[in-house]
């Protein structure tokens, strides 16, 4: 893997994310730039069911907000340390979507994009109802939280640091899928899963196996970006906006690229932060979002990423 | 002759239509066993039952011993019985050469993606598709898309290969091109190959025996001279027994 350009431009990218902000102490760039990782997860997490197995998952953001209710209660009721509130959360999320994905994957096409809304609506109903989770006013960190961390001000560049590592991670991870046996047979479903199927590709279990994988960071990075803001409410954590937003990322950059997936949702990031600061556009984010989607749609199906790759073919091989 | 595919009193009913009846017969190692019959006489759903596409309600499927009734299809390839499609379904965003990967990714050998793609190169060059191979496979014309067809089951290894209608729709040059294809996949590579095909020539000229299947039951086995001199099949099926008779010699 390491023999392949994208491997070091993502590497070289992380390393940006991670330095840029912490050498010159710009906290109002790590904000930014966090919030951008946030979504570079989200986005090349969700390109893994959409982009490469044709599933679209509207439920990618309950992943997220699971992710962040459990490591919030390990850390806060529990008392255990964030690193591992944050990998049980993973792991806990994942097995979940596991079996989730035995049950509703027998779904396809549009029956299944519905039974993921169902999910994010289900879930956050569950958690508003959970005394445990702190029912509808959510869980609150204490200041002693952060103490394990050196104080509040050193554990936020910590979390920074780790979120940046996950996002690292993330593109590698699609990386290595894309460029494997496994991601070739998902490839084959989203083409035509009857064909995979007939092809030998055992499309039951690829198709839970990759729903369980794109669970996994984003629950991580959702407890680490809960406890960085220090509360969790349910109408933040399982906000279907964000996973709505999490698709057009993912269409403008073009899907089924680990690229595409990246700077879309970069892009889109700082774009949504140039609307919501702008006195016109403030109210209207979303709007924007929608006519967004629907260009992209009608006129560039493959998003960016596609329009590049059939200007200058070579840069198949580069931006993957 | 070993027998690799054995159907026994095979049988499928969709509602009230008996699709497939009490349906039995037999495959050698390395035989050309030819299906024809009228359209909706069961064939394709025939092809489903053997490799599990359909689960079929009475019989038994057994292939090289094993019993692979109902058995998922994606099991049955790894055992080494592969198929095409009569209405082809290339992987179109994907290339040629991906497209005959994932055949010989999850075949009969389990391969690794760097051996599926050398075996997939090998059988480009078979169905003579090898310099359209960084083509996206939706950009074929129907004879390349019934070509790779062809090689995606190919490059799965098989020992048994299904093939629905692979001359249909072909001009006549194709049609002589696929039928020389079809004959070294058995002479070279001794694949045994179970056809449905409308053309009588190409199918006369090709099986070692042949079976008829009208509404679902069989109407008659045996060589292709057999088969044509059958006053039950001409009046079912061929019609015209001259016709018959001329066909049957222009394809020796």
């Amino acid at each position: 893997m390491y023999k392949r350009p994208f491997f070091w431009i993502v590497l070289a990218v992380t390393a940006i994310f991670a330095l840029v902000p912490g050498i010159s102490g710009d906290v109002s760039l790590r904000e930014s730039l966090l919030l951008g990782a946030v979504y570079i997860v989200l986005a090349s997490n969700l390109n893994l069911m959409i982009g490469y197995t044709g599933y679209v998952n509207f439920g990618n953001i309950a992943f997220f907000g699971l992710g962040g209710y459990l490591g919030m209660y390990m850390v806060t009721v529990l008392h255990w340390p964030l690193w591992l509130a944050s990998l049980i959360a993973g792991a806990c999320v994942s097995l979940l979507a596991l079996l989730l994905g035995l049950g509703i994957l027998r779904l396809r096409g549009a029956y299944f994009a519905l039974a993921t809304i169902g999910i994010v609506e289900a879930v956050k109903a569950l958690v508003a109802n959970l005394p445990a989770f702190g029912g509808a006013s959510g869980m609150y960190l204490s200041f002693s939280s952060f103490a394990p961390l050196g104080g509040p001000r050193h554990a936020l560049w910590i979390v920074y640091f780790a979120i940046v590592a996950l996002m690292g991670v993330s593109l590698l991870l699609s990386l290595a899928i894309k460029n494997s046996k496994f991601g070739l047979g998902l490839f084959a479903i989203r083409e035509d899963e009857d064909a995979a199927i007939v092809l030998g590709v055992r499309a039951p279990w690829y198709k839970s196996a990759i729903y369980a994988i794109s669970a996994f960071i984003p629950a991580m990075v959702g407890t680490l970006y809960f406890f960085k803001n220090g509360v969790i409410l349910p109408d933040q954590a399982f906000d279907l906006t964000l996973s709505i937003e999490a698709i057009v990322m993912l269409m403008l950059g073009g899907q089924g690229t680990v690229f595409g997936a990246a700077f879309g949702a970069f892009v889109y990031e700082q774009f949504r932060g140039f609307l919501l600061v702008s006195p016109t556009f403030s109210q209207f984010q979303l709007v924007v979002a929608g006519v967004l989607l629907l260009a992209i749609v009608l006129f560039l199906p493959g998003g960016f990423t596609g329009w590049l790759y059939r200007r200058l073919p070579k840069l198949r091989k580069v931006l993957e | 002759m070993n027998e690799i595919l054995k159907v026994s009193g095979v049988g499928k009913r969709f509602g009230g239509v008996r699709a497939v009846h009490q349906v039995s017969f037999h495959i050698g190692e390395g035989e050309i066993y030819g299906l024809i019959g009228p359209n909706g006489a069961g064939k394709t759903t025939l092809f489903n039952l053997i490799n599990g596409v359909i689960r079929p309600d009475e019989g038994r499927v057994e292939f090289r011993g094993q019993d692979i009734t109902g058995m998922q299809p994606y099991r049955v390839v790894r055992l080494g019985l592969s198929r095409t499609h009569q209405i082809v379904k290339p992987l179109n965003d994907m290339t040629v050469l991906e497209n005959v990967t994932v055949g010989a990714c999850f075949g009969a050998s389990n391969l690794s993606l760097k051996a599926a793609h050398s075996v997939a190169y090998d059988v480009l060059k078979l169905v003579d598709l090898n310099d359209r191979s960084e083509h996206l496979a939706g950009e074929l014309n129907i004879a390349g898309k019934k070509r790779l067809e062809i090689a995606r089951a190919v490059a799965a290894q098989p020992g048994l290969l299904l093939l629905d209608e692979t001359l249909a729709g072909l001009n006549p040059t194709e049609v002589g091109r696929m039928i020389e294809v079809i004959r070294r996949l058995r002479d070279e590579r001794g694949i045994a190959i179970l056809m449905i095909e409308h053309l009588m020539q190409a199918i006369m000229g090709l099986s070692d025996r042949v079976m008829v299947l009208n509404f679902g039951e069989m109407l008659a086995e045996g060589s292709p001279e057999e088969i044509a001199n059958d006053e039950v099949v001409i009046e079912a099926y061929l019609g015209d027994p001259d016709l018959t008779h001329k066909i049957l010699e222009m394809s020796t």
